[in-house]
């Protein structure tokens, strides 16, 4: 394997809102498994994706976990290139204020260039 | 080229599975090596061998069981996504105390560690989902 | 780099969000419902027009076909087959699925 050792730069394309779909905490769950690997990783959130960082989620009416904390966490999986795209934040009327973690805020300009520089791209 | 897949959503309900079978036809048809194929969220449903759809219509389960075997493609079920879904190997059944398992020939149950794996090994990675 | 879109523009934000965010130089193909987003005379023909200035945009035949839309492209739309689509992850270095 000529290949072993090498280290890929991946995204984790994350543009869908918690609890309506599994999308976003199975993506966290591969994140964290991933984390073992030692490659360079980038998470991205992006669209309704922002709505899983907000703060405040409170998910005992609806019975179901509540996992926004473990985004807290990520840092320990050294997992710490996480952004936020600025015109998905301002079109739902957010600012990184409203988020659960520090984030790197991006512009969509930005993000099409560090897209680029991605080896490998995983969406949720 | 190494290919490896993601496929992100069950058999019938969304075109994503007939999407990847189909790219992937084609790739191994041109001399492309699939390096794995890695089933996830409910994309697990698709290596259920209980799956039976009307005689008129394809067998999603049994085609990709078919093209594992034929061109010996690894078909990684995710684990924790599986047990979520109801998807079991007989290791899988026993451990969790189950009376059945239901996968599919030609699949296997791993990790999401897969998944990362087969990222860093292709050279492209395409994921259908949703 | 090669997009994939899979959603009707119609029904959700991925066409538009792609065509914001995609590279000069890269390609959009259209696949599944996506398909919907290359179809003359809609509402959102001008937008993907202006696209086309800056990268290339293909669709999936089988699924213009199935949808009976394949005689209703924007000018400029290139048909591929599923060995196209394959040959299209190879000519760009990755892909990035507008999920």
């Amino acid at each position: 394997m000529e290949e072993a050792g090498e280290t890929k730069k991946i995204m984790y394309v994350n543009r869908k809102a918690p609890y309506g779909t599994i999308y976003a905490l199975e993506a966290l769950e591969v994140v964290l498994i991933g984390a073992a690997f030692e490659q360079d990783v980038y998470m991205m959130f992006l669209d309704d994706g922002v709505f899983q960082l907000k703060k405040e989620q409170d998910t005992k009416a609806l019975g179901v976990k509540n996992f926004s904390p473990t985004y807290r966490a990520l840092e320990m999986y050294d997992v710490e290139k996480i952004y936020v795209e600025k015109e998905s934040m301002e079109v739902r009327g957010l600012t990184a204020d409203d988020l659960i973690i520090p984030v790197e805020v991006k512009s969509n300009e930005e993000v099409t260039k560090m897209m680029t520089e991605m080896d490998v791209l995983l969406n949720f | 080229m190494k290919f490896g897949i993601m496929v992100n959503e069950g058999p019938y309900t969304h075109q994503a599975s007939d999407s990847a079978y189909n790219f992937v036809a084609a790739a191994l048809e041109k001399g492309h090596e699939i390096y794995r194929i890695f089933f996830y969220h409910d994309g697990v449903n698709n290596g259920t061998r209980l799956t039976t759809p009307p005689q008129d219509d394809r067998n999603i389960v049994n085609r990709w069981s078919a093209l594992a075997e034929k061109h010996e493609i690894d078909l990684v079920i995710c684990v924790a996504a599986a047990q979520r879904r109801g998807i079991a190997d007989a290791d899988e059944s026993k451990r969790n105390g189950k009376d059945a398992d239901n996968i599919a020939p030609g699949f296997r149950i791993s990790g999401l560690g897969q998944l990362l794996e087969a990222s860093i090994q292709a050279d492209r990675m395409v994921v259908f989902g949703d | 780099m090669l997009h994939t879109v899979n959603k009707s523009p119609f029904d959700r934000n991925s066409l538009e969000r792609c065509m914001r965010t995609c590279d000069k130089g890269s390609a959009i193909l259209l696949i599944e419902d996506g398909v919907y987003g290359g179809i003359k005379g809609s509402v959102i023909e001008d937008k993907v027009k202006g696209a086309m200035k800056d990268v290339k945009i293909y669709a999936l035949e089988a699924d213009l076909d199935s949808r009976g839309i394949k005689g209703r492209v924007i000018d400029g739309i290139q048909l591929v087959d599923y060995n196209g689509f394959v040959d299209l992850t190879v000519e760009y270095d990755k892909v990035q699925s507008w999920l």
